[in-house]
Protein backbone atom coordinates (compact mmCIF):
# COMPACT_ATOMS: atom_id res chain seq x y z
CA UNK A 1 0.00 0.00 0.00
CA UNK A 2 1.32 3.44 -0.83
CA UNK A 3 1.98 6.14 1.72
CA UNK A 4 -0.99 8.14 0.50
CA UNK A 5 -3.42 5.27 1.11
CA UNK A 6 -1.91 4.47 4.47
CA UNK A 7 -2.21 8.13 5.42
CA UNK A 8 -5.82 8.25 4.31
CA UNK A 9 -6.68 5.18 6.35
CA UNK A 10 -4.72 6.47 9.33
CA UNK A 11 -6.90 9.56 9.20
CA UNK A 12 -9.88 7.33 10.05
CA UNK A 13 -8.06 5.80 12.99
CA UNK A 14 -6.80 9.14 14.20
CA UNK A 15 -10.25 10.73 14.28
CA UNK A 16 -12.85 7.96 14.26
CA UNK A 17 -15.66 10.15 15.59
CA UNK A 18 -15.03 12.89 13.08
CA UNK A 19 -14.79 10.38 10.27
CA UNK A 20 -18.02 8.68 11.32
CA UNK A 21 -19.70 12.07 11.51
CA UNK A 22 -18.68 13.11 8.04
CA UNK A 23 -19.63 9.74 6.59
CA UNK A 24 -23.08 9.88 8.16
CA UNK A 25 -23.70 13.46 7.08
CA UNK A 26 -22.80 12.58 3.53
CA UNK A 27 -24.96 9.49 3.86
CA UNK A 28 -27.93 11.52 5.05
CA UNK A 29 -27.50 14.09 2.31
CA UNK A 30 -27.37 11.37 -0.30
CA UNK A 31 -30.18 9.49 1.46
CA UNK A 32 -32.46 12.50 1.05
CA UNK A 33 -31.29 12.75 -2.52
CA UNK A 34 -31.92 9.03 -2.97
CA UNK A 35 -35.42 9.19 -1.54
CA UNK A 36 -36.32 12.01 -3.82
CA UNK A 37 -34.70 10.23 -6.70
CA UNK A 38 -36.79 7.18 -5.91
CA UNK A 39 -39.99 9.23 -5.93
CA UNK A 40 -38.95 10.80 -9.21
CA UNK A 41 -38.03 7.39 -10.59
CA UNK A 42 -41.41 5.96 -9.71
CA UNK A 43 -43.34 8.92 -11.05
CA UNK A 44 -41.30 8.69 -14.19
CA UNK A 45 -41.98 5.01 -14.58
CA UNK A 46 -45.68 5.46 -13.96
CA UNK A 47 -45.71 8.25 -16.50
CA UNK A 48 -44.00 6.15 -19.12
CA UNK A 49 -46.49 3.38 -18.55
CA UNK A 50 -49.39 5.78 -18.81
CA UNK A 51 -47.88 7.48 -21.80
CA UNK A 52 -47.56 4.19 -23.56
CA UNK A 53 -51.31 4.07 -23.43
CA UNK A 54 -51.74 7.60 -24.72
CA UNK A 55 -53.75 7.14 -27.81
CA UNK A 56 -55.44 9.47 -30.18
CA UNK A 57 -58.80 8.25 -31.34
CA UNK A 58 -60.49 9.84 -34.34
CA UNK A 59 -64.20 9.05 -34.58
CA UNK A 60 -65.50 8.78 -38.09
CA UNK A 61 -68.87 10.03 -39.20
CA UNK A 62 -71.66 7.65 -40.14
CA UNK A 63 -71.46 6.40 -43.69
CA UNK A 64 -67.89 7.36 -44.32
CA UNK A 65 -66.83 5.68 -47.52
CA UNK A 66 -64.42 2.77 -46.89
CA UNK A 67 -62.05 4.16 -49.55
CA UNK A 68 -61.93 7.52 -47.80
CA UNK A 69 -61.15 6.03 -44.41
CA UNK A 70 -58.54 3.69 -45.92
CA UNK A 71 -56.84 6.62 -47.63
CA UNK A 72 -56.89 8.62 -44.37
CA UNK A 73 -55.42 5.64 -42.51
CA UNK A 74 -52.56 5.53 -45.01
CA UNK A 75 -51.94 9.26 -44.58
CA UNK A 76 -51.97 9.06 -40.83
CA UNK A 77 -49.64 6.09 -40.74
CA UNK A 78 -47.15 8.19 -42.68
CA UNK A 79 -47.13 10.99 -40.02
CA UNK A 80 -43.64 11.16 -38.47
CA UNK A 81 -45.10 11.08 -34.95
CA UNK A 82 -47.25 8.02 -35.53
CA UNK A 83 -46.14 4.55 -34.51
CA UNK A 84 -49.25 2.77 -35.70
CA UNK A 85 -52.78 3.49 -36.73
CA UNK A 86 -55.63 1.00 -36.98
CA UNK A 87 -59.08 1.25 -38.41
CA UNK A 88 -61.74 0.09 -35.98
CA UNK A 89 -65.04 -0.54 -37.69
CA UNK A 90 -68.26 0.02 -35.86
CA UNK A 91 -68.65 -3.76 -35.54
CA UNK A 92 -65.17 -4.15 -34.01
CA UNK A 93 -65.85 -1.29 -31.62
CA UNK A 94 -68.91 -3.14 -30.41
CA UNK A 95 -66.97 -6.37 -29.92
CA UNK A 96 -64.28 -4.59 -28.00
CA UNK A 97 -66.76 -2.85 -25.75
CA UNK A 98 -68.46 -6.14 -25.03
CA UNK A 99 -65.21 -7.79 -24.14
CA UNK A 100 -64.16 -4.96 -21.88
CA UNK A 101 -67.44 -4.74 -20.08
CA UNK A 102 -68.10 -8.49 -19.92
CA UNK A 103 -71.33 -8.97 -17.99
CA UNK A 104 -72.99 -5.82 -19.23
CA UNK A 105 -72.74 -6.84 -22.85
CA UNK A 106 -76.51 -6.85 -23.29
CA UNK A 107 -76.52 -3.11 -23.10
CA UNK A 108 -74.70 -2.92 -26.38
CA UNK A 109 -77.07 -5.13 -28.30
CA UNK A 110 -78.85 -2.36 -29.94
CA UNK A 111 -76.24 0.34 -29.58
CA UNK A 112 -74.31 1.55 -32.54
CA UNK A 113 -70.75 2.56 -31.84
CA UNK A 114 -68.96 4.86 -34.27
CA UNK A 115 -66.06 3.59 -36.33
CA UNK A 116 -62.70 5.10 -35.46
CA UNK A 117 -59.04 5.28 -36.34
CA UNK A 118 -56.94 4.47 -33.28
CA UNK A 119 -53.53 6.03 -33.36
CA UNK A 120 -50.49 5.07 -31.28
CA UNK A 121 -47.72 7.66 -31.11
CA UNK A 122 -44.00 7.02 -31.14
CA UNK A 123 -42.13 7.50 -27.84
CA UNK A 124 -40.92 11.09 -27.60
CA UNK A 125 -44.07 12.35 -29.34
CA UNK A 126 -46.45 11.52 -26.51
CA UNK A 127 -46.22 14.89 -24.79
CA UNK A 128 -49.16 17.31 -24.92
CA UNK A 129 -47.73 19.54 -27.64
CA UNK A 130 -47.20 16.73 -30.12
CA UNK A 131 -50.43 15.00 -29.24
CA UNK A 132 -52.36 18.20 -29.80
CA UNK A 133 -50.62 18.85 -33.10
CA UNK A 134 -51.43 15.38 -34.39
CA UNK A 135 -55.04 15.72 -33.23
CA UNK A 136 -55.38 19.04 -35.04
CA UNK A 137 -54.09 17.58 -38.29
CA UNK A 138 -56.50 14.66 -38.11
CA UNK A 139 -59.39 16.98 -37.43
CA UNK A 140 -58.96 18.47 -40.89
CA UNK A 141 -60.57 15.43 -42.56
CA UNK A 142 -64.18 16.37 -42.95
CA UNK A 143 -65.46 12.87 -42.22
CA UNK A 144 -63.74 12.94 -38.83
CA UNK A 145 -66.39 13.94 -36.34
CA UNK A 146 -64.38 14.11 -33.18
CA UNK A 147 -60.84 13.53 -31.91
CA UNK A 148 -60.23 12.41 -28.34
CA UNK A 149 -56.93 12.07 -26.57
CA UNK A 150 -57.51 12.63 -22.87
CA UNK A 151 -56.28 16.15 -23.24
CA UNK A 152 -56.42 17.26 -19.62
CA UNK A 153 -54.75 14.40 -17.87
CA UNK A 154 -51.97 14.12 -20.41
CA UNK A 155 -51.19 17.70 -19.66
CA UNK A 156 -51.51 17.31 -15.91
CA UNK A 157 -49.21 14.31 -15.81
CA UNK A 158 -46.62 16.24 -17.69
CA UNK A 159 -46.84 19.10 -15.30
CA UNK A 160 -46.32 16.74 -12.37
CA UNK A 161 -43.38 15.11 -14.08
CA UNK A 162 -41.72 18.41 -14.87
CA UNK A 163 -42.28 19.75 -11.38
CA UNK A 164 -40.88 16.59 -9.80
CA UNK A 165 -37.81 16.62 -12.01
CA UNK A 166 -37.19 20.26 -11.18
CA UNK A 167 -37.72 19.75 -7.46
CA UNK A 168 -35.45 16.71 -7.56
CA UNK A 169 -32.70 18.64 -9.24
CA UNK A 170 -33.00 21.61 -6.90
CA UNK A 171 -33.11 19.49 -3.75
CA UNK A 172 -30.36 17.18 -4.94
CA UNK A 173 -28.10 20.07 -5.78
CA UNK A 174 -28.75 21.73 -2.42
CA UNK A 175 -27.89 18.54 -0.59
CA UNK A 176 -24.80 18.05 -2.71
CA UNK A 177 -23.62 21.54 -1.77
CA UNK A 178 -24.30 20.86 1.91
CA UNK A 179 -22.33 17.62 1.64
CA UNK A 180 -19.43 19.41 -0.05
CA UNK A 181 -19.36 21.99 2.74
CA UNK A 182 -19.46 19.33 5.43
CA UNK A 183 -16.69 17.22 3.95
CA UNK A 184 -14.75 20.38 3.23
CA UNK A 185 -14.82 21.39 6.85
CA UNK A 186 -13.91 17.92 8.12
CA UNK A 187 -10.95 17.89 5.74
CA UNK A 188 -10.07 21.36 6.98
CA UNK A 189 -9.93 19.98 10.51
CA UNK A 190 -7.87 17.05 9.29
CA UNK A 191 -5.44 19.42 7.59
CA UNK A 192 -5.15 21.57 10.70
CA UNK A 193 -4.60 18.49 12.85
CA UNK A 194 -1.69 17.61 10.62
CA UNK A 195 -0.01 20.97 10.00
CA UNK A 196 3.16 19.75 11.67
CA UNK A 197 3.28 16.61 9.62
CA UNK A 198 2.59 18.53 6.43
CA UNK A 199 5.37 21.01 7.27
CA UNK A 200 7.77 18.09 7.75
CA UNK A 201 6.63 16.47 4.51
CA UNK A 202 7.38 19.72 2.75
CA UNK A 203 10.79 19.99 4.39
CA UNK A 204 11.87 16.60 3.12
CA UNK A 205 10.76 17.47 -0.39
CA UNK A 206 7.15 16.36 -0.82
CA UNK A 207 5.35 17.94 -3.77
CA UNK A 208 2.00 19.67 -3.32
CA UNK A 209 0.35 16.81 -5.13
CA UNK A 210 1.89 14.32 -2.76
CA UNK A 211 0.75 16.29 0.28
CA UNK A 212 -2.73 16.61 -1.17
CA UNK A 213 -3.20 12.99 -2.21
CA UNK A 214 -4.02 11.39 1.15
CA UNK A 215 -6.64 14.06 1.83
CA UNK A 216 -8.22 13.51 -1.56
CA UNK A 217 -8.27 9.76 -1.01
CA UNK A 218 -9.70 10.31 2.46
CA UNK A 219 -12.46 12.52 1.06
CA UNK A 220 -13.28 10.15 -1.77
CA UNK A 221 -13.32 7.13 0.56
CA UNK A 222 -15.61 8.86 3.04
CA UNK A 223 -17.84 9.99 0.20
CA UNK A 224 -18.05 6.48 -1.23
CA UNK A 225 -18.81 5.06 2.21
CA UNK A 226 -21.47 7.73 2.70
CA UNK A 227 -22.89 6.80 -0.68
CA UNK A 228 -22.98 3.13 0.26
CA UNK A 229 -24.70 3.90 3.55
CA UNK A 230 -27.19 6.15 1.76
CA UNK A 231 -27.92 3.37 -0.70
CA UNK A 232 -28.56 0.99 2.17
CA UNK A 233 -30.88 3.48 3.89
CA UNK A 234 -32.75 4.17 0.68
CA UNK A 235 -33.14 0.47 0.04
CA UNK A 236 -34.45 -0.04 3.58
CA UNK A 237 -36.93 2.80 3.14
CA UNK A 238 -38.03 1.27 -0.15
CA UNK A 239 -38.51 -2.12 1.53
CA UNK A 240 -40.60 -0.57 4.30
CA UNK A 241 -42.77 1.26 1.78
CA UNK A 242 -43.09 -2.04 -0.08
CA UNK A 243 -44.30 -3.80 3.06
CA UNK A 244 -46.79 -1.26 4.32
CA UNK A 245 -47.96 0.52 1.17
CA UNK A 246 -47.17 -0.43 -2.39
CA UNK A 247 -44.41 -2.07 -4.35
CA UNK A 248 -42.17 0.71 -5.64
CA UNK A 249 -39.36 0.43 -8.14
CA UNK A 250 -35.75 0.65 -6.91
CA UNK A 251 -32.62 1.91 -8.63
CA UNK A 252 -31.01 -0.62 -10.92
CA UNK A 253 -27.42 -1.72 -10.38
CA UNK A 254 -26.00 0.98 -12.63
CA UNK A 255 -27.82 3.77 -10.84
CA UNK A 256 -26.77 2.30 -7.48
CA UNK A 257 -23.12 2.29 -8.50
CA UNK A 258 -23.56 5.79 -9.89
CA UNK A 259 -24.89 6.82 -6.44
CA UNK A 260 -21.80 5.51 -4.66
CA UNK A 261 -19.68 7.15 -7.31
CA UNK A 262 -21.52 10.42 -6.77
CA UNK A 263 -20.73 10.16 -3.06
CA UNK A 264 -17.06 9.63 -3.84
CA UNK A 265 -17.15 12.58 -6.20
CA UNK A 266 -18.77 14.82 -3.60
CA UNK A 267 -16.16 13.75 -1.06
CA UNK A 268 -13.37 14.30 -3.53
CA UNK A 269 -14.73 17.70 -4.53
CA UNK A 270 -15.15 18.82 -0.93
CA UNK A 271 -11.65 17.77 0.07
CA UNK A 272 -10.00 19.14 -3.07
CA UNK A 273 -11.61 22.49 -2.48
CA UNK A 274 -10.65 22.57 1.19
CA UNK A 275 -7.13 21.18 0.85
CA UNK A 276 -6.34 23.51 -2.02
CA UNK A 277 -7.32 26.50 0.06
CA UNK A 278 -5.51 25.47 3.21
CA UNK A 279 -2.28 24.23 1.73
CA UNK A 280 -1.73 27.49 -0.05
CA UNK A 281 -1.31 29.36 3.21
CA UNK A 282 0.54 26.69 5.17
CA UNK B 1 27.04 25.51 -4.68
CA UNK B 2 25.33 28.07 -2.44
CA UNK B 3 25.66 31.65 -3.62
CA UNK B 4 24.13 34.74 -2.04
CA UNK B 5 24.40 37.86 -4.16
CA UNK B 6 23.50 41.16 -2.49
CA UNK B 7 20.60 39.56 -0.70
CA UNK B 8 18.11 41.70 1.13
CA UNK B 9 15.24 40.31 3.15
CA UNK B 10 12.38 42.26 4.61
CA UNK B 11 9.56 40.71 6.59
CA UNK B 12 6.11 42.27 6.46
CA UNK B 13 5.88 43.37 10.10
CA UNK B 14 9.41 43.22 11.47
CA UNK B 15 11.16 44.98 8.63
CA UNK B 16 14.68 44.40 7.40
CA UNK B 17 16.20 41.09 8.52
CA UNK B 18 19.11 40.92 6.05
CA UNK B 19 20.80 43.51 3.93
CA UNK B 20 23.41 43.26 1.22
CA UNK B 21 24.52 39.76 2.15
CA UNK B 22 26.89 38.09 -0.34
CA UNK B 23 28.87 34.88 0.13
CA UNK B 24 29.68 31.66 -1.61
CA UNK B 25 29.86 28.15 -0.21
CA UNK B 26 31.75 25.52 -2.17
CA UNK B 27 30.92 21.86 -2.63
CA UNK B 28 31.94 19.88 0.43
CA UNK B 29 32.64 22.90 2.67
CA UNK B 30 31.75 23.09 6.36
CA UNK B 31 30.54 26.54 7.32
CA UNK B 32 29.41 27.93 10.67
CA UNK B 33 26.90 30.72 10.78
CA UNK B 34 27.19 32.74 13.97
CA UNK B 35 25.90 35.96 15.43
CA UNK B 36 23.67 37.23 18.19
CA UNK B 37 20.01 36.37 18.46
CA UNK B 38 17.99 38.11 15.78
CA UNK B 39 21.03 38.64 13.56
CA UNK B 40 19.42 36.76 10.68
CA UNK B 41 20.96 33.27 10.83
CA UNK B 42 17.70 31.38 10.52
CA UNK B 43 16.63 33.75 7.77
CA UNK B 44 19.70 32.85 5.73
CA UNK B 45 18.98 29.15 6.14
CA UNK B 46 15.31 29.62 5.22
CA UNK B 47 16.41 31.42 2.06
CA UNK B 48 18.62 28.45 1.23
CA UNK B 49 15.82 25.90 1.44
CA UNK B 50 13.33 28.26 -0.18
CA UNK B 51 11.09 28.67 2.82
CA UNK B 52 11.48 32.39 2.19
CA UNK B 53 12.33 34.33 -0.94
CA UNK B 54 14.74 37.29 -0.97
CA UNK B 55 13.25 40.76 -1.23
CA UNK B 56 16.17 41.77 -3.43
CA UNK B 57 19.31 40.06 -4.70
CA UNK B 58 19.66 36.44 -5.65
CA UNK B 59 20.00 33.16 -3.78
CA UNK B 60 21.35 30.33 -5.88
CA UNK B 61 21.44 26.79 -4.49
CA UNK B 62 22.52 23.76 -6.52
CA UNK B 63 21.98 25.75 -9.71
CA UNK B 64 18.45 26.76 -8.74
CA UNK B 65 18.03 30.53 -8.66
CA UNK B 66 15.55 32.32 -6.42
CA UNK B 67 14.87 34.63 -9.34
CA UNK B 68 13.25 31.92 -11.42
CA UNK B 69 12.04 29.61 -8.68
CA UNK B 70 8.47 28.34 -9.08
CA UNK B 71 6.40 26.79 -6.35
CA UNK B 72 6.72 23.39 -7.95
CA UNK B 73 10.55 23.62 -7.99
CA UNK B 74 10.73 23.85 -4.20
CA UNK B 75 10.18 20.12 -3.65
CA UNK B 76 12.98 19.07 -5.98
CA UNK B 77 15.32 21.67 -4.47
CA UNK B 78 14.66 20.33 -0.97
CA UNK B 79 15.39 16.78 -2.06
CA UNK B 80 18.94 17.94 -2.74
CA UNK B 81 19.22 19.32 0.79
CA UNK B 82 19.08 17.81 4.25
CA UNK B 83 17.44 20.14 6.75
CA UNK B 84 17.93 19.88 10.52
CA UNK B 85 16.48 21.95 13.34
CA UNK B 86 17.04 22.51 17.01
CA UNK B 87 13.69 20.88 17.82
CA UNK B 88 14.32 17.76 15.65
CA UNK B 89 10.87 17.88 14.00
CA UNK B 90 10.21 14.16 14.12
CA UNK B 91 6.78 12.60 13.77
CA UNK B 92 5.86 11.50 17.28
CA UNK B 93 3.38 8.84 16.19
CA UNK B 94 5.92 6.99 14.08
CA UNK B 95 8.90 4.97 15.12
CA UNK B 96 12.46 5.80 14.17
CA UNK B 97 12.47 3.65 11.04
CA UNK B 98 9.23 5.15 9.83
CA UNK B 99 10.52 8.66 10.45
CA UNK B 100 13.53 8.02 8.24
CA UNK B 101 11.55 6.05 5.66
CA UNK B 102 9.18 9.00 5.42
CA UNK B 103 11.75 11.10 3.56
CA UNK B 104 12.18 8.31 1.02
CA UNK B 105 8.47 7.61 0.58
CA UNK B 106 7.84 11.26 -0.08
CA UNK B 107 10.16 11.13 -3.09
CA UNK B 108 8.43 8.02 -4.41
CA UNK B 109 11.41 5.71 -3.82
CA UNK B 110 10.67 2.04 -4.66
CA UNK B 111 9.43 0.24 -1.58
CA UNK B 112 11.91 -2.59 -1.89
CA UNK B 113 14.78 -0.14 -1.58
CA UNK B 114 13.46 1.75 1.42
CA UNK B 115 14.01 -0.92 4.09
CA UNK B 116 17.70 -1.58 3.38
CA UNK B 117 18.38 2.12 2.87
CA UNK B 118 16.82 3.01 6.25
CA UNK B 119 18.88 0.33 7.97
CA UNK B 120 22.04 1.68 6.40
CA UNK B 121 21.22 5.27 7.41
CA UNK B 122 20.44 4.29 11.00
CA UNK B 123 23.73 2.39 11.17
CA UNK B 124 25.51 5.47 9.85
CA UNK B 125 24.17 7.65 12.69
CA UNK B 126 24.76 4.95 15.30
CA UNK B 127 21.14 3.97 15.92
CA UNK B 128 21.11 0.56 14.23
CA UNK B 129 19.33 -1.08 17.15
CA UNK B 130 16.79 1.67 17.91
CA UNK B 131 14.74 1.44 14.74
CA UNK B 132 11.58 0.31 16.53
CA UNK B 133 11.72 2.96 19.24
CA UNK B 134 9.49 6.02 19.19
CA UNK B 135 11.02 9.52 19.33
CA UNK B 136 9.79 10.15 22.90
CA UNK B 137 11.69 7.06 24.03
CA UNK B 138 15.00 8.53 22.86
CA UNK B 139 17.37 11.12 24.32
CA UNK B 140 17.72 14.50 22.64
CA UNK B 141 21.00 13.51 21.05
CA UNK B 142 19.49 10.33 19.70
CA UNK B 143 16.48 12.17 18.33
CA UNK B 144 18.79 14.57 16.53
CA UNK B 145 20.60 11.58 15.03
CA UNK B 146 17.29 10.33 13.70
CA UNK B 147 16.71 13.73 12.14
CA UNK B 148 20.19 13.58 10.61
CA UNK B 149 19.50 10.10 9.22
CA UNK B 150 16.32 11.47 7.69
CA UNK B 151 18.22 14.46 6.27
CA UNK B 152 20.69 12.10 4.62
CA UNK B 153 18.02 9.88 3.09
CA UNK B 154 18.05 11.44 -0.35
CA UNK B 155 21.84 11.86 -0.63
CA UNK B 156 21.83 15.63 -0.22
CA UNK B 157 24.54 17.85 -1.67
CA UNK B 158 24.30 20.01 1.45
CA UNK B 159 23.08 19.80 5.03
CA UNK B 160 21.42 22.91 6.38
CA UNK B 161 21.33 22.87 10.18
CA UNK B 162 19.70 25.54 12.34
CA UNK B 163 21.24 25.25 15.83
CA UNK B 164 21.21 21.45 15.72
CA UNK B 165 22.91 21.25 19.11
CA UNK B 166 20.90 24.01 20.75
CA UNK B 167 18.87 21.61 22.88
CA UNK B 168 21.68 19.18 23.69
CA UNK B 169 24.12 18.81 26.56
CA UNK B 170 27.88 18.90 25.97
CA UNK B 171 28.34 15.23 25.35
CA UNK B 172 25.46 14.98 22.92
CA UNK B 173 26.61 18.19 21.24
CA UNK B 174 30.02 16.74 20.60
CA UNK B 175 28.50 13.54 19.27
CA UNK B 176 26.14 15.29 16.87
CA UNK B 177 28.85 17.69 15.76
CA UNK B 178 31.26 14.83 15.08
CA UNK B 179 28.56 13.09 13.08
CA UNK B 180 28.12 16.21 10.95
CA UNK B 181 31.89 16.40 10.45
CA UNK B 182 31.93 12.76 9.34
CA UNK B 183 29.14 13.43 6.88
CA UNK B 184 31.03 16.47 5.63
CA UNK B 185 34.12 14.31 5.18
CA UNK B 186 32.20 12.24 2.60
CA UNK B 187 31.73 15.35 0.44
CA UNK B 188 28.44 16.79 1.67
CA UNK B 189 28.56 20.51 2.37
CA UNK B 190 27.28 21.56 5.79
CA UNK B 191 25.98 24.95 6.80
CA UNK B 192 25.32 25.14 10.50
CA UNK B 193 23.91 28.05 12.48
CA UNK B 194 25.02 28.03 16.10
CA UNK B 195 25.37 30.04 19.29
CA UNK B 196 28.06 27.70 20.57
CA UNK B 197 31.23 29.77 20.16
CA UNK B 198 33.29 27.15 21.99
CA UNK B 199 32.40 24.66 19.31
CA UNK B 200 33.25 27.12 16.57
CA UNK B 201 36.61 27.97 18.09
CA UNK B 202 37.59 24.35 18.68
CA UNK B 203 36.72 23.14 15.22
CA UNK B 204 38.64 25.57 13.08
CA UNK B 205 36.00 25.62 10.30
CA UNK B 206 35.02 28.48 8.07
CA UNK B 207 32.76 30.91 9.91
CA UNK B 208 30.29 33.51 8.69
CA UNK B 209 29.29 36.01 11.30
CA UNK B 210 26.17 38.08 11.12
CA UNK B 211 25.20 41.10 13.09
CA UNK B 212 21.92 42.89 12.74
CA UNK B 213 21.26 41.49 9.27
CA UNK B 214 24.69 42.24 7.86
CA UNK B 215 27.53 39.85 7.20
CA UNK B 216 30.32 41.25 9.37
CA UNK B 217 32.92 38.51 9.15
CA UNK B 218 33.84 35.66 6.83
CA UNK B 219 36.85 33.66 7.93
CA UNK B 220 37.44 32.52 4.34
CA UNK B 221 38.36 36.10 3.45
CA UNK B 222 40.94 36.27 6.24
CA UNK B 223 43.77 34.91 4.14
CA UNK B 224 46.75 33.57 6.07
CA UNK B 225 49.26 36.37 6.53
CA UNK B 226 46.77 39.10 5.78
CA UNK B 227 47.26 42.22 7.86
CA UNK B 228 44.72 41.54 10.55
CA UNK B 229 45.28 42.76 14.10
N1 LIG C 1 8.69 34.74 9.91
C1 LIG C 1 9.09 35.97 10.29
N2 LIG C 1 8.24 37.01 10.17
C2 LIG C 1 8.62 38.24 10.53
N3 LIG C 1 9.83 38.53 11.00
C3 LIG C 1 10.72 37.54 11.14
C4 LIG C 1 10.39 36.21 10.78
N4 LIG C 1 11.46 35.43 11.02
C5 LIG C 1 12.42 36.24 11.48
N5 LIG C 1 11.98 37.52 11.57
C6 LIG C 1 12.75 38.68 11.99
O1 LIG C 1 13.96 38.67 11.29
C7 LIG C 1 15.04 38.96 12.13
C8 LIG C 1 16.08 37.85 12.07
O2 LIG C 1 15.54 36.69 12.59
P1 LIG C 1 16.26 35.28 12.52
O3 LIG C 1 15.31 34.27 13.02
O4 LIG C 1 16.83 35.09 11.18
O5 LIG C 1 17.44 35.47 13.57
P2 LIG C 1 18.44 34.41 14.18
O6 LIG C 1 19.80 34.93 13.91
O7 LIG C 1 18.13 33.07 13.66
O8 LIG C 1 18.12 34.50 15.71
P3 LIG C 1 18.20 33.36 16.82
O9 LIG C 1 19.63 33.18 17.14
O10 LIG C 1 17.45 33.90 17.95
O11 LIG C 1 17.59 32.14 16.22
C9 LIG C 1 14.47 39.15 13.53
O12 LIG C 1 14.38 40.52 13.79
C10 LIG C 1 13.08 38.57 13.46
O13 LIG C 1 12.18 39.34 14.21
MG1 LIG D 1 17.40 31.31 14.50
Amino acid sequence: MTLAWREAINAFKRAPMLSALSITTIAFSLFAFGLFGLVALNIRQALTQIEERVEVRAFLGDGTAPEASAAALGDIQAFPEVASATLITSRQALDRARKELGEFNDIFDAALLPASIDIQLKPGFRDPTHVRAVAARIRTYDFVEDVRFGEEWVEKLHQIRNASTLAGLALGLTFAIVAVIIIGSTIRMAVLARVREIAIMRLVGATDGFVRRPFLIEGALKGAMGGLLALLLTWLANEIVGRVAFEAAFFDIRLSIAGIFAGALIGLGGSAFSVGRHLRDL
Amino acid sequence: MIRFTRVRKEYPRTGVALQDVSFFVNKGEFVFLTGPSGAGKSTILKLIFADELPTAGEVKVANVSSATLQRRDVASLRRKLGIIFQDFRLLEDRNVEANVAFALEVTGAPRALIGPRVAKLLAQVGLASQGRAYPRELSGGEQQRVAIARALANDPVAIVADEPTGNLDDRATRGVFQLLRDINATGTAVMMATHDLELVKRSNCRTLELNDGTLVFDSAEQMPGADTP
